[in-house]
């Protein structure tokens, strides 16, 4: 049972629920006192132990069903339908003469043909438990392996000399050999659900760190739809994780400096001389971010997910400006604390989606109403292709913006080979930023945002 | 064989805790047994007003325990929970004590010598007499034992959490001038939270982590009933179905348990036979504490009655 709950701790892990050493060690302590036999018991137990937040126990407890749920070999009901009419007339006839002849090959048969044909539950259920065990059933990773995880848990379980019982029998017993292929069919299946089972089990870690993977490296414009909501996930995840790494506020002191100031006005007591002495301090700003996008076209998608991975970072920064721009530019910093990520977005798109961009007559609208909640601490970031539709980019406009703020950071989605073909204007754009990086990705949006809020630190 | 003793201890739990007034449903009661078995705090969530802290008031009577409460607050330091130097007392002494110091080192010649034979008496103005026991310390400090109770924990910064784990782990803290104080007898420990800033993993990993949620129909009756006697069985059934109803809508803060009981009170002093429109209009204050709420709940409340009535019937 030890075996048992290691393998429940794998499984938990694998629906997300961090299960540490020391939880694992207390879970035991915890199992052993309340023991197996009252399952909802268990299962309190184990929730009360492993999980620390409400989701965790909701993930937890669809584990717990799960894990416990012994897949079941299911040959009897088939066979006990087929068998029951002839069955029944003939037990004493086939009990008497299954003396005689049915022993005696049932000696001679593998462990596995006899659990099989006297349709123990209990023993095929347990031996199907060890084999699984015997193949490492919680390695697998990729529902690919499903196959040959199948194979190695019927070979454990003495396939091989099940063939060969088969195979004598057909030739002596034909009935009985057809009864058996009957039962190893059921066992086939009892098998694939078990591993079904292990995949579900072990493997959805596996599965989701890949798809993440992929994900994070695919071009945020060209996702599919029902990727959106995946998408989303992970950059809340992204979000979590810059949380984590920013918002803890650090008190930073240089040590070297003296700060006369202070110094004095703290040793006034003693006259002026300096007993107890003050140093410099490093002032630490809030982030204070206004970002511009540009939602049109296929660039509509990335400031989507741009939009909201900013206005996820709370209590790293709180004071964000958000704009939307194709042909004219409007405020959106309210649209989006106060709807869904949907609704928001549908909302802005509504308002200035579908136009062709005009970055000229966009700078300007925001030079007019907007220039003054600009300071020195600002950081202006900039998403967007920078193809005006060869209409005038007012770079002067940038440039003031520039001039103004603390950074201007322009993320374009395209790659930096395209920059300057066509109607981009990014090489004109870039003189007056002080950084241009690519931002086609969720990684590189990661990468972005955590350097432009390290700037602050 | 242990599994039965698990089972039936858990039982005990449950009707000890019925006992005093408390009822607990199993996983409450399951929690209960095992920080008792294994020795570790509790930390339990959930909204307001389900019965965090009447769960730590109603183990400390059961098992004829003190109770110490922390109530946490933000800026609560060490020495507000843990300890403090009298320094009053300190001084006090050092300036009644002067003459038998000047006695006591009269014999020596030099400072130095002074000083020398002062160490020789030891750190008298750091001993135990001069420590003021705060909660936490006098939770270490009860010899039968009792059950602590650190209230809205989330509400403390995140220093604080830090300052606790010492005592959740091995219920000990260390004081520097006197060294390591451990508990007598461990204490039962009973954290709670409402969620209003997640805390850190070190001090989730301590604790066993109980979530009480709004109590079913069939339990909240029963708590309605343990704690308003007077209440009739239709008049009980009813209300409490109705707030199940009124808990469907999407409300800034939802009835809770404690709402419930004050409505039952509320209910039976103005001798109310069963609900009606009228009542519950005049009384929607007590269940729902904001005026916004209120006013989403009333054009719901006649279609709440009768859902709560045929309930009744049927159930």
């Amino acid at each position: 049972m030890r075996e048992n709950l290691h393998r429940f701790f794998r499984a938990a892990r694998g629906v997300g629920v961090r299960v540490s050493p020391a939880e694992s060690i207390d879970a035991m302590r915890a199992v052993s006192q309340v023991g197996f036999s009252d399952r909802d018991i268990l299962r309190d137990t184990l929730l009360l132990t492993l999980a620390k937040t409400q989701d965790e126990k909701l993930a937890l407890g669809d584990c717990f069903d799960l894990f416990f749920s012994q897949p079941e070999p299911q040959q009897e009901q088939p066979a006990n339908d087929d068998n029951a009419p002839e069955g029944n007339n003939q037990s004493p006839s086939s009990d008497a003469s299954g003396d005689a002849s049915g022993s005696e090959p049932a000696e001679s048969l593998g462990p596995l043909a006899q659990m099989l044909l006297s349709q123990d539950r209990n023993a095929i259920a347990a031996a199907l438990a060890n084999a699984s065990a015997a193949a490492s059933l919680s390695d697998i990773r990729y529902s690919t392996q499903r196959g040959i995880f199948s194979t190695r848990i019927l070979d454990a379980m003495g396939l091989q000399r099940l063939r060969d019982d088969l195979d004598g029998l057909t030739a002596t017993n034909p009935s009985l050999a057809e009864r058996l292929r009957a039962a190893l069919d059921g066992l086939r299946e009892a098998v694939r659900d078990a591993v079904s089972q292990g995949l579900a089990l072990y493997a959805r870690e596996e599965a989701e760190n890949l798809r993440n993977e992929i994900l994070r490296n695919a071009p945020l414009a060209r996702i599919e739809p029902r990727q959106v909501e995946q998408m989303r996930h992970l950059i809340r995840q992204i979000a979590r994780r810059l949380r984590e790494r920013y918002s803890k506020p650090r008190k930073r002191q240089r040590r070297g400096h003296l700060d006369v100031r202070r110094t004095l006005r703290r040793n006034a007591a003693w006259g002026g001389i300096p007993f107890l002495t003050a140093w410099k301090r490093k002032h630490r700003d809030r982030p204070k971010i206004v970002a511009l996008c540009d939602v049109s076209g296929s660039v509509a998608r990335v400031s989507d997910f741009f939009l909201l991975l900013i206005h996820s970072l709370h209590e790293v920064v709180d004071d964000v400006r958000s704009f939307a721009f194709s042909s004219h530019l409007i405020e959106v910093s309210d649209i989006l604390e106060a709807n869904t990520p949907d609704a928001a977005m549908a909302e802005i798109m509504s308002k200035v989606g579908f136009g062709s961009s005009d970055y000229g007559s966009s700078l300007d609208d925001f030079e007019h109403e907007f220039m003054s909640i600009l300071t020195p601490q600002t950081t202006v970031i900039v998403l967007g292709d920078a193809r005006s539709n060869n209409l005038d980019p007012r770079a002067d406009i940038l440039k003031r913006i520039s001039e103004r703020s603390k950074r201007l950071v322009w993320l374009n989605p395209e790659g930096r080979l395209a920059w300057g073909f066509g109607d981009s204007e990014m090489p004109r754009y870039a003189t007056f930023c002080t950084v241009v990086r690519q931002c086609a990705t969720a990684q590189q949006l990661e990468r972005a945002v955590s350097d432009i809020v390290a700037t602050y630190q | 064989m242990a599994d039965q003793k698990a089972s039936t201890s858990i039982e005990a739990v449950e009707s000890g805790l019925a006992a005093q007034g408390y009822i607990a449903s199993r996983q409450i009661a399951t929690a209960v047994y095992l920080s008792q078995q294994i020795e570790k705090p509790i930390l339990v969530e959930g909204p307001a007003g389900v019965g965090k802290t009447e769960l730590a008031k109603a183990i400390a009577a059961w098992r004829g325990m003190k109770m110490i409460r922390l109530q946490c607050y933000e800026g609560l330091d060490e020495a507000k929970a843990l300890y403090e130097w009298k320094y009053a007392k300190q001084l006090l002494y050092t300036q009644i004590l002067k003459d038998k110091l000047g006695e006591v080192l009269g014999g020596a010649q030099t400072l130095h010598a002074a000083l020398d034979q002062l160490h020789t008496f030891g750190d008298v103005f750091f001993s135990k007499e001069f420590v003021e026991p705060r909660p936490l310390l006098q939770a270490l400090e009860q010899p039968g034992g009792c059950v602590l109770l650190i209230d809205e924990i989330d509400k403390s910064d995140a220093e604080f959490e830090s300052l606790l784990l010492e005592i959740l782990s091995d219920f000990q803290v260390t004081i520097p001038e006197l060294g390591t104080v451990s508990a007598i007898a461990p204490p039962t420990v009973i954290l709670t939270s409402n969620s209003e800033r997640d805390l850190g993993d070190a001090l989730k990993r301590r604790c066993l982590h109980l979530h009480i949620g709004f109590p079913e129909q069939r339990l909240e009756e029963r708590i309605v009933e343990s704690r308003v006697p007077g209440i009739s069985q239709t008049l009980r059934r009813q209300m409490v179905g109705f707030i199940h109803e009124i808990r469907t809508l999407d409300l800034k803060k939802l009835p809770s348990v404690s709402e419930t009981i004050d409505w039952a009170r509320v209910l039976v002093l103005l001798q109310a036979g069963e609900l009606d429109t009228e009542i519950v209009k005049d009384t929607l204050n007590v269940l729902l504490k904001y005026e916004a709420d209120i006013e989403a709940a009333l054009p719901q409340v006649t279609t709440f009655i009768a859902k709560a009535a045929r309930h009744n019937v049927f159930g």
